[in-house]
């Protein structure tokens, strides 16, 4: 027996004027503005622009604002968000060739042309809190030196040009896209790649960590990092020809990969690719990484059966929203359900205690 | 058009209102935003797929006098920054290009590429000079 | 492009689109029955009634075929321009538009597959009139029977057959619009 029941708008509509002061916190403290979320938590705003999947720096400040930092919760707003816009076209593939680099490093050749430039990097920080900015200490101006207009070739293009790296053949076939048609199994390249670069940070981060130790090594080299800011271009049917339409901040990450060759190929190196709105590096080596792995069949590579060779287990775990919102589900209300399964038991509990014999063979 | 698109929409409306008063025109196509789909090559070179999206605002109007017609595909949700985009598109079209040049693109462009530099400087300072300490042969 | 390709669109989108889809919708929902739809001025030889469905229904996602007279420049950039519509072949086309001789032949259009019968096309032909006589319909959306002056009834009772695979119709004519799914059951009138 149950009794349906409703009510709760009451409590709803309080825990939401209450959700809204906490939101605020102690009003003696100045309050954030979207703009300083902006510009100064502006690689929390990069990744909920990566996995919001929705370029714009004003929306996902505003995001996280109003999901209180909680990041995930910030790409939902996202997400639900983009839902609502209407898709006035597509952009020609962007030319991370012609990236203005604020940062632009390789891991395998120091005397790379256009140098090892470090921007603004973690890397080379001691990792100690700096009580210079509680403080608010005040900032001295970076340095600045003649910019060079060299050019910054790719790192892949000189393995490229003696064969020793397989050729990335261009290709201007429509990709399939996820937002569009629901994801299906087999995924090619481009649909996985679509599926990495939205997917959550911290998942992505763990597949690729699993194969580096061991669950489908394949020796990964950053060939190339470059972070920076590329032009998008966009083809106005009225006018018959591609205009830029704006300009966005992108990281993106090659790997090098060892490669024995297979029965069809020469010993060789691979590559797996990595590219992320804003400057998220984390997130395109791991992209990266993961990329490379799930290539194996492509490759001729042996299945070791590791989940980051499984391109259904990977793809389909790595949106965190997808993932959230199954998990999440649960604590919402399921009387109904749970009073089924407290009968089953009860019944079960009942019949054994009647029968013991019986009901201890059921 | 692309250098209306990039440019902030602080320093185009600024430079605008340093223009004059605002020609009259109609809509073609009221002020419309959406979304882009940005696309990615696999290796940077290789086949496209889809890497995110980004919003955009777009619009089309006809300038009262002489009847230009105005485009604008312009990053972001602002439309007064896709009509002044469009306005100027138009006016490129007409008697006053040069003044709109002089007066707004030309110091637009200039803003721009002072704020490349600035930041093309700073990479700069960050690039690794290297210098051997040992040349080993064991 | 022309001038006129860029004008006769909605001047007040969301309103007016909502109401025209709605119109249409009715007309889906209930086949063989004629609703004023408007607010597009096409160029010839689009009707208002036709455009404004094209208005509604058409995006970058829903490639449209262009049959007969209707495959004229203006109409093409008219397209391009208010829809951002791809134009294609019949077999690629999510929607046609065109007059009953130059739409035929049917079996050139997708029909969507078991997993998916909604992966078909959507032809909107274009009348010199419409009238409420004629071919007798019957089925899902009508309480005993209609009557719809159809270009022919052979065509439609294949596709009927076919279902649930199959395509569907609008029928235009000035600023009046009437549907026919693939599950309404045409017979002489």
């Amino acid at each position: 027996m149950y009794v349906a029941v409703k009510g709760g708008e009451r409590a709803i509509e309080n825990a939401h004027a209450w959700l809204a002061e906490e939101r605020r916190g102690d009003p003696s403290v100045a309050e954030l503005s979207v703009a300083q979320i902006r510009e100064q938590l502006a690689l929390a705003v990069n990744r909920v622009m990566a996995e919001g999947s929705l370029y714009d720096p004003d929306l996902a400040a505003l995001a996280i604002k109003q999901a209180r930092g909680d990041l995930i919760e910030a790409i939902f707003l996202i997400r639900a968000y983009r839902t609502t816009l209407p898709r006035l076209g597509t952009s020609v593939p962007v030319d991370t060739g012609a990236m203005a680099c604020d940062r632009r490093i390789s891991a395998t050749f120091k005397d790379a042309p256009g140098g090892q430039v470090l921007g603004p990097t973690f890397d080379y920080t001691h990792r100690l809190l700096d009580f210079m900015l509680a403080a608010e200490g005040k900032m001295t101006p970076a340095p600045q030196a003649e910019p060079r207009d060299e050019p910054m070739p790719r790192i892949t293009g000189f393995l490229n040009r003696d064969g020793l790296i397989e050729e990335e053949a261009p290709s201007d076939e429509t990709p399939p896209d996820l937002t569009r048609e629901p994801l299906e199994f087999p995924a090619n390249r481009a649909l996985r790649l679509q599926a990495l670069t939205r997917g959550d940070e911290g998942f992505v981060l763990g597949m690729a960590y699993s194969t580096q130790r061991g669950y489908g090594r394949n020796h990964p080299f950053v060939g190339e990092l470059r972070v920076g800011t590329v032009s998008v271009e966009m083809e106005i049917p009225e006018l018959g020809f591609a205009v830029a339409i704006g300009e966005i901040a992108l990281t993106e990450c090659e790997t090098v990969n060892q490669f024995k060759g297979s029965k069809t190929e020469p010993a060789q190196f691979t590559r797996g690719y990595g590219l992320a709105f804003g400057h998220s590096e984390r997130k395109a080596i791991s992209m990266a990484l993961v990329d490379r792995a799930l290539r194996w069949e492509e490759l001729g590579e042996d299945n070791a059966g590791v989940p980051a060779q499984d391109a259904e287990f990977v793809l389909s775990h790595a949106d965190n929203i997808q993932a959230s919102g199954f998990l999440e589900h649960i604590k919402l209300p399921h009387y109904v359900d749970f009073q089924s399964e407290l009968e089953l038991v009860r019944r079960i509990r009942a019949g054994a205690a009647a029968d013991p014999v019986r009901g201890a063979a059921e | 058009m692309g250098l209306l698109a990039r440019a902030p929409a602080m320093a185009l409306a600024e430079l605008w209102a340093g223009f004059g008063a605002e020609p009259g025109f109609s809509w073609l196509r009221p002020p419309e935003t959406g979304a882009v789909m940005v696309r990615g090559r696999m290796g940077g070179t290789g086949a496209a797929f889809n890497l995110g999206e980004m919003t955009v605002t777009r619009c089309v109007l006809k300038l009262d006098e002489g009847g230009a017609v105005g485009h604008a595909c312009v990053q972001g949700r602002d439309r007064d920054k896709a009509r002044r985009a469009a306005l100027i598109d138009a006016l490129m079209q007409t008697g006053r290009a040069e003044d709109c040049r002089s007066k707004v693109l030309g110091p637009l462009a200039a803003r721009m590429e002072e704020a490349g530099r600035a930041r093309a400087a700073r990479a700069a300072a960050t690039k690794v000079e290297f210098f051997t300490m040992v040349r080993g042969e064991d | 492009m022309q001038m006129q390709a860029l004008t006769g669109g909605f001047t007040d989108t969301p309103r007016e689109a909502a109401i025209a889809f709605r119109a249409m919708l009715e007309a889906m929902a209930r086949p063989g029955r004629i609703f004023d739809i408007a607010g597009a001025t096409p160029p010839m030889p689009l009707s208002i009634a036709a455009g404004t469905a094209l208005l509604v229904l058409a995006d970058g996602t829903t490639p449209v075929h262009l049959a007969g007279a209707h495959d004229a420049p203006g109409v093409r950039d008219w397209i391009t321009f208010h829809t951002g519509a791809p134009l294609a072949a019949r077999g690629e086309a999510a929607l046609a538009v065109g007059d009953w001789a130059g739409l035929l032949p049917l079996d050139a259009y997708r029909i969507g597959v078991p997993e998916y019968p909604d992966r078909s096309a959507t032809l909107i032909v274009e009348m010199a009139a419409l009238t409420s006589s004629g071919a007798r319909l019957t089925g899902p959306g009508i309480e005993t029977e209609h009557r719809l002056s159809l270009p022919e009834i052979a065509a439609f009772r294949t596709n009927r057959a076919l279902f649930p695979l199959g395509i569907d119709f609008f029928f235009t004519a000035d600023a009046r619009i009437a549907a026919l799914p693939r599950t309404t059951h045409v017979e002489e009138g």
